[in-house]
């Protein structure tokens, strides 16, 4: 086996993995049409009142309190994303800084970030995007003095919806990272 | 070749995707086409037979049973008609030696199949021998036939076998009967859905579960070369690539990699599995040999590049990537080299398959919140989309690459509830979509080669 050529692999993968970071903001404003449109044919598909969705959704990142777990009291354990998207939101940033805080208190405390994504995308496709979603939480917990070795990163893909409807609201509950307690 | 012409061309005519569609138009009308009406005779078989194989396998007329695996794989293909066996003018036994046409084209069948089913006993140990003819009623002549001798319990595969060489004789195809099927059987609600491997024959009997369902698994893959499979499984909650032989039940992981590896599948040689590696936030496309295990990263870009699968002659790959900003399918030379993007309709492209012949490529596609299954040539023109559903991924080709099989999820209700998984097949021509019955849900079909002997 030539361990050489292993190193250098791995070496390039780290170096792409820093190159995915920095451009992750990037792209992720880059949505395209096309996204927007599904989202408009996905949001005609439902039956709630616009009003109630605009309480639990902004765009189409899930905002409600349901099925949201904490880590600690007072930290929640999960944030949301858009469609197809792997950028931090407002709230989730702020979510995320008070999961720093509360493992920089905790040292002895490592965590597994679990990234998932909705059913409306093909299987491995969707085990990638959560990988993503994992490392962008991960990466903003890093960036609050979280050490790496303390972060697992576990992606789902759609394998584990906590709402098993069809509805862009259930899908919304979906796109998610959360952050377990690994010991 | 110098059979009744008109029959063959009848059905090869069929066959030919001579349909018409224009680019990105969905038409997937499924027209009546007319199948043919072919006679499965009973397989003859006497008293001191039926006595023995009884014993053998519990079965009253086991020669009746090879018919009838023989008459469901032909009529499955929509291409044949089987005639009810009440009409039947002549004796399965008589039939088989000689039939008597009249009565055969007085049913209106224009193909006979006969055979019989002679038990044997070779070193004090049971064999059957089977033998089968292929009937041209029309012509008034026989075609085809051959004898095998087995032992008993693979009475259903020489049923296969039967029903592979009679697609062969009447449409210069090669056939599929004679496979498996290796899935994800799925059971439990849809928020922890239990998964386990399984397989089947290509007809859903026979179904074997080849994991327990403890860890998440899936995405299985045949070897096209022999009875191997890859597959992705969460054994310790570490999703990686794994390697299993169906025979001996041996499973390991595939490689030493530094986070998620999967979408994995095999080169048309059986010695190497392309798959991704997730690291960091980026998914790569990786290849290892199995036999030097060495391994080569041979994407390099920060998107998403999975899904790999390699054109039969192994010198080509494709996959899908998110580099243009949404999921489209490229083709690049199995070094890594010359990447091209061949998806230009509108909506998202994922998980193309190359197909076993070599000129086409199957994908899913998303556009307008609806998932089809389609079909492009390997530049990407000539598009055709196949079928349209609320969700269905996944597609598989059968050998001959004649047919698609896939996986399609129903859509819930409010409450949530109403969720299923099932295996679909359906024609290149668009034509012949069918249900694959299987024990439980499924996902993730993967169609084997032809068995050997």
């Amino acid at each position: 086996m030539n361990l050489n050529k292993i190193l250098k692999n791995a070496f390039i993968v780290v170096l792409l993995g820093l190159v995915v970071t920095a451009c992750a903001t990037k792209k992720s404003v880059k949505t395209t049409t096309e996204s927007s449109t599904e989202k408009k044919a996905a949001e005609t598909q439902t039956a709630d009142p616009i009003e109630k969705l605009d309480a639990l959704m902004q765009g189409d990142v899930y905002i409600g309190s349901d099925t949201v777990g904490e880590l600690a009291s007072g930290v929640p354990d999960r944030v949301f994303f858009a469609t197809n998207e792997t950028i931090l939101t407002t709230a989730s940033r702020e979510t995320l800084r008070k999961q720093a805080a509360w493992l920089r208190q905790n040292s002895d405390v490592t965590v597994v970030v679990e990234g998932h994504a909705d059913e409306r995308g093909t299987r491995e496709y969707n085990l990638a995007l959560g990988e993503r979603r994992a490392n962008a939480a991960k990466d903003y917990l890093m960036t609050y003095g979280v050490s790496s070795d303390r972060i697992k990163v576990l992606s789902y893909g759609k394998e584990r919806p906590v709402d098993s409807g069809s509805n862009p609201l259930s899908w919304s509950k979906n796109r998610r990272s959360v952050t377990v307690k690994a010991n | 070749m110098k059979k009744n012409f008109f029959l063959i061309f009848l059905i090869y005519s069929i066959f030919k995707p001579t349909f018409c569609f224009s680019l990105v138009e969905i038409d997937i009308t499924r027209g009546n086409l007319d199948p043919m009406p072919i006679s499965v005779s009973p397989f003859f078989s006497n008293e001191d037979t039926n006595e023995k194989i009884k014993n053998i396998l519990s079965i009253n007329n086991l020669g009746l049973e090879i018919s009838k695996v023989i008459e469901n794989n032909l009529e499955k293909t929509g291409l044949f008609d089987a005639i009810d066996k009440e009409a039947f003018l002549q004796k399965p036994d008589i039939a088989h030696l000689k039939p008597r046409f009249e009565d055969w084209a007085l049913i209106k069948s224009q193909v006979l199949i006969t055979g019989k089913v002679t038990s044997k006993i070779i070193n004090d140990k049971d064999y059957i021998r089977i033998e089968f003819k292929l009937w041209d009623v029309l012509g008034a002549k026989m075609v085809d036939g051959f004898s095998l001798t087995t032992v008993p319990t693979n009475w259903r595969r020489v049923g296969h076998k039967i029903s592979d060489k009679v697609y062969e004789r009447l449409t210069g195809e090669s056939g599929y009967f004679d496979t498996r099927i290796i899935y994800v059987a799925e059971e439990g609600p849809k928020t922890q859905r239990v998964k386990k491997l399984a397989i089947m024959d290509q007809d859903g009997f026979n179904t074997k579960y080849l994991t327990l369902g403890n860890e998440l698994v899936l995405t299985p893959r045949f070897n096209p070369t022999n009875q191997m499979v890859t597959y992705l499984s969460y054994f310790r909650n570490m999703p990686r690539v794994y390697l299993l032989n169906i025979e001996t039940g041996k499973q390991q992981v595939v490689g030493d990699f530094p986070g998620m590896t999967f979408a994995p599948r095999f080169s048309p040689d059986g010695k190497k599995i392309i798959m991704s590696l997730a690291k960091d936030g980026n998914s790569e496309i990786w290849v290892r040999n199995l036999e030097t295990n060495i391994q080569e990263k041979l994407t390099d870009h920060p998107s998403i590049d999975t899904s790999p699968s390699y054109s039969p002659d192994g010198k080509y790959i494709t996959f899908n990537s998110d580099r243009s900003g949404y999921q489209q399918i490229y083709v690049m030379r199995s070094d890594g080299s010359n990447v091209k993007r061949i998806s230009f309709g509108k909506g998202i492209y994922g998980t193309p398959v190359w197909s076993p012949r070599g000129d086409l490529i199957a994908f899913t596609k998303l556009h307008k919140g609806k998932f089809f299954i389609g079909v492009m040539r390997t530049d990407g023109t000539g598009e055709r989309l196949l079928t349209e559903n609320f969700y269905q991924e996944a597609p598989s080709w059968s050998p001959n690459g004649r047919i698609i099989i896939f996986y399609r999820e129903t859509k819930t209700d409010d409450k949530g509830k109403g969720f299923s998984a099932k295996l679909w097949s359906i024609d290149l021509t668009g034509y012949n979509e069918r249900l694959v019955k299987t024990e439980t849900d499924a996902s993730d079909p993967s169609w084997s080669s032809l068995l050997g002997n």
